[in-house]
């Protein structure tokens, strides 16, 4: 019996099998299914947005002091959120400040958790001595909680944006490299790992084409979850006086700077710090929803 | 003497009314016992008196060491009123033309190891000061240019020969960074030991120093001063932060913190303890200025440095800073209201204190130009302690932006920011300071010569004529004409040359608990520490 075109099933039935839904129903659907992460996203968005558009949407030069408006409370004249011990505006600070959170956030989460991709993929793959060594020298940072060994880090480089960010970077790589070679060790003994092999793909080809993107799920969650923690990290440094330092906008600095002056002008304070609060929840929660979308585990709870 | 009584009187006054303010003066028997607990906002890099310049360092240790004179403790406020504290008797007076002083030594001073003390002790002492060897820092050795020779023709006799008759040689030995140290210490474990070990004979022996934290004494029973001290201890808690040391003090977890804190944490403190919480102000004999480090090249140029005081607004600042930080007075090298320090109308004819700011950042943009500096990068190094220093770097930055310069700032710790200013020389300004003691502008300006120990801009060598007029200075016993050559080293120094760069004078507050009894603020947070006369009325 002869098939004629009309009756093979073009691409344009299977659409009308399975209709192309519009971005605004999606993103109802995934609201409806991670209300908790579109808001996340949408803290995350703000954020960008923010910092993006930080020379346009701030009412004043972050740096520019108003000596006749020191420390003057939320409200007063065109300062929304009060002014600091310079008279800089609080607000401007603040929507500056998130370019230094999201450069920190983003710069560590992403050379963090792809650095211990490819360690933690290279240690499962190739496996022997040197996973045996890979894994005990990773070990050894991982002995070290979180800011302890980024406090360490800074203190001997000195303080300053970049050796944070190496300070940061540093504790996310071991974290990221267990997590990806647990799943990278699952797929390193799947058949098409040793097909590949048997057709005498070079190391590098079963590892980038092969075993990468199927261990892109932990990796985008450890990702997402480092983003957070690494403004929090951030943020805890230069509280300490490690970090970034003045006049540079940065939520941390603002906090510490603001121990002094607190008890009369609690608005020096309150403000970064729900900023930070806010950002890392953000983070958390999009990276939680990462998680459970990506998961296969979690998606059928 | 006339203009500097009357100076003291002045100043005595001042303190009084503050003194005033927050308690009686009414004489009190002292009583025995107790621990004094007090906060220090650093910690020390050594504990060699005669080689640090910080509070951090005389706070916890000073009561460890006697000094051959000091000021008087019941009237600190004073210039010219010294007591003998290792020698006998009341101060002596110069032979020789003013070129020969002769000091009789007490007998039976005890070191804390049991030694005992000589005239030799001094001598080494004071060759270690004033003649160091090759390689050891000495910070005050320009303070003693006027010493030919120390000498000890018995035990108890100590001689001075001068090379000129100057009045500044004995607030010079008074300088309370003048620790005795043993002879036989110095030969036995060398020119580097007292930096981290003790042996003196002050009032308390070192029990304890852990790092970052505190360091504990307890009471010397062999001190030479009988009945005291009142104390049993002390225990000086190490906190950099304000917010942290206000709050000790509110919670009386610590009674007292020497250095000083800023008017707003004064309102909060009486606020919060009422009659618990006394308050003694003074003028303070400190100044915070950058130093500009001659040794780079950006930084070489004179049109540059000029650029960098034109720019800064002191008359404004003095009013807006003096709210959030310890800082108040506009003045230039010589401590203000001194007979010696210039009048408004001699500093606004110096680049930089012009009442007109606009003018001002106008020529310095213009001199950025000339000097092909027009949008000057560079590096901020500063200390990491909040008062003053990290505020006023930071407002410094933001007057320098007025003028088109981008400036990061670098903090670092105490000891890795002297470290900093004294080896590496790894910054291109620096936030400095010129605290001293006892007040004696004479020798307190020796700060801006290149040659002098405690000068960081690394311009050694590179400017006689300043070194010439300072010298000058030195051997003039003329009052009116020392004031004439002040002006011209001021001149100099600030203007011409801008080798440093001040920024306003620092403004003493210090609350305290109200048993802490004994205790008289002085225009340094460097005097009056032996705390042999402190005691609790509790």
């Amino acid at each position: 019996m002869m098939v004629t075109v009309s009756e093979v099933q073009t691409e344009a039935d299977f659409e009308e099998v399975a209709p192309k839904k519009a971005w605004t129903q999606v993103a109802m659907d995934l609201s409806r299914k991670q209300p908790l992460g579109v808001f996340g996203l949408a803290i995350v968005l703000a954020m960008v947005v923010a910092a993006a558009l930080a020379n346009v949407v701030s009412p004043f030069n972050p740096l520019q002091e108003h000596f006749d408006a020191m420390l003057v409370p939320p409200g007063t004249d065109s300062y929304l959120l009060g002014t600091d011990e310079f008279g800089r505006d609080i607000l401007s600070r603040l929507i500056y400040g998130s370019r230094t959170a999201l450069l920190v956030g983003f710069v560590c989460a992403i050379v963090g958790s792809t650095a211990g991709l490819v360690l933690g993929v290279a240690s499962a793959y190739f496996g022997g001595l040197f996973d045996l060594i890979l894994q005990r020298v990773l070990d050894v940072f991982m002995a070290f909680p979180l800011i302890i060994l980024a406090l360490a880090v800074v203190a001997t480089l000195g303080p300053g944006i970049e050796n944070v960010m190496i300070a940061i970077i540093l504790p996310f790589v071991p974290q990221c490299a267990r997590v990806v070679r647990s799943n990278a060790l699952a797929i390193r003994e799947i058949p098409y790992v040793d097909a590949a092999r048997a057709l005498g793909f070079s190391n590098a080809r079963i590892i980038l084409r092969h075993m990468v993107p199927n261990v892109m799920a932990p990796y985008l969650i450890m990702l997402t979850t480092f983003l957070g923690q690494a403004i929090l990290l951030e943020a805890s440094l230069s509280f300490l006086g490690l970090g970034v330092q003045d006049p540079i906008p940065a939520w941390g600095l603002m906090l510490t700077n603001a121990s002094e002056f607190f008890e009369g002008s609690p608005w020096v304070a309150i403000y970064p710090g729900v900023a930070i609060s806010l950002s890392v929840f953000g983070f958390n929660l999009f990276g939680d929803a990462v998680r459970d979308t990506l998961d296969p585990k979690l998606r059928s709870r | 003497m006339s203009k500097y009584a009357g100076f003291a009187f002045a100043l005595a006054a001042g303190v009084g009314l503050a003194v005033g303010a927050g308690g009686s003066a009414k004489a009190e028997t002292p009583k025995k016992g107790g621990i004094l607990n007090f906060i220090v906002a650093a910690e020390s890099p050594s504990y060699d008196g005669h080689k640090e310049s910080t509070f951090a360092m005389v706070h916890p240790t000073r009561p460890f060491y006697s000094l051959l004179i000091r000021v008087n403790p019941d009237n600190p406020s004073s210039p010219t009123d010294f007591q003998c504290d290792l020698c006998v008797g009341s101060v002596p007076k110069p032979t020789d033309g003013g070129k020969t002083y002769t000091f009789k030594i007490k007998k039976g001073v005890k070191f804390h190891d049991g030694q005992t003390l000589t005239a030799n002790d001094l001598v080494a002492t004071y060759n270690k000061i004033i003649f160091p060897p090759d390689g050891v820092s000495s910070a005050r050795k320009a303070f003693f240019k006027m010493v030919d020779a120390v000498e000890a023709p018995d035990d108890e006799t100590l001689v001075f020969k001068l090379k000129f008759a100057t009045g500044a040689f004995i607030p010079a030995l008074a300088t309370p960074f003048n620790y005795t140290y043993s002879a036989k210490d110095l030969k036995e474990h060398g020119y580097d030991w007292h930096e981290k070990n003790v042996n003196g004979t002050g009032a308390f022996k070192f029990k304890e120093a852990v790092a970052g934290s505190h360091v504990e004494a307890v009471k010397f029973d062999d001190f030479h001063v009988d009945g005291k001290p009142y104390l049993d201890g002390y225990k000086a808690l190490i906190s950099r932060k304000m917010a942290i040391r206000v709050q000790a003090i509110r919670g009386d977890r610590a009674s007292i913190e020497f250095r000083g804190f800023p008017p707003k944490q004064r309102d909060d403190l009486v606020k919060a303890l009422g009659k618990d919480i006394t308050v003694q102000e003074s003028d303070w004999n400190c100044v915070l200025l950058y130093t500009p480090n001659h040794g780079r090249p950006i930084m070489q140029d004179p049109r540059v440095r000029q650029a960098l005081t034109l720019a800064v607004d002191r008359w404004g600042g003095s009013q807006h800073l003096s709210r959030i930080a310890i800082v108040k007075t506009v003045g230039g090298i010589a401590f203000p209201n001194h007979p010696l320090a210039a009048t408004k109308a001699e500093l606004v004819r110096l680049k930089g204190y012009g009442t007109d700011i606009k003018a001002a950042r106008e020529e310095a943009k213009k001199l950025l130009a000339e000097a092909g500096k027009a949008g000057i990068k560079f590096e901020l190094l500063n200390r990491g302690t909040d008062q003053p220093y990290k505020i006023v770097g930071t407002w410094l930055i933001g007057q320098w932006r007025q003028i088109g310069a981008q400036v990061t700032q670098r903090v670092e710790p105490t000891k890795s920011f002297y470290n900093s200013l004294r080896k590496t020389h790894d910054f291109d300004v620096s936030v400095d300071f010129n605290c001293q003691s006892v007040i004696n502008p004479i020798v307190d300006v020796s700060k801006y010569i290149g040659s002098a120990g405690n000068n960081y801009g690394n311009y050694a060598g590179q400017d006689q004529e300043l070194e010439d007029i300072y010298n000058q200075l030195v051997q003039e016993g003329d009052e009116a004409k020392q004031r004439e050559i002040m002006r011209v080293m001021e001149k100099r120094a600030l203007s011409d040359q801008a080798h440093e760069g001040i920024t306003l004078w620092w403004y003493k507050i210090n609350p305290h608990r109200s048993y802490v009894k004994g205790w008289k603020i002085a225009p340094s947070h460097y005097l009056n520490q032996s705390l042999d006369q402190v005691w609790l009325d509790k």
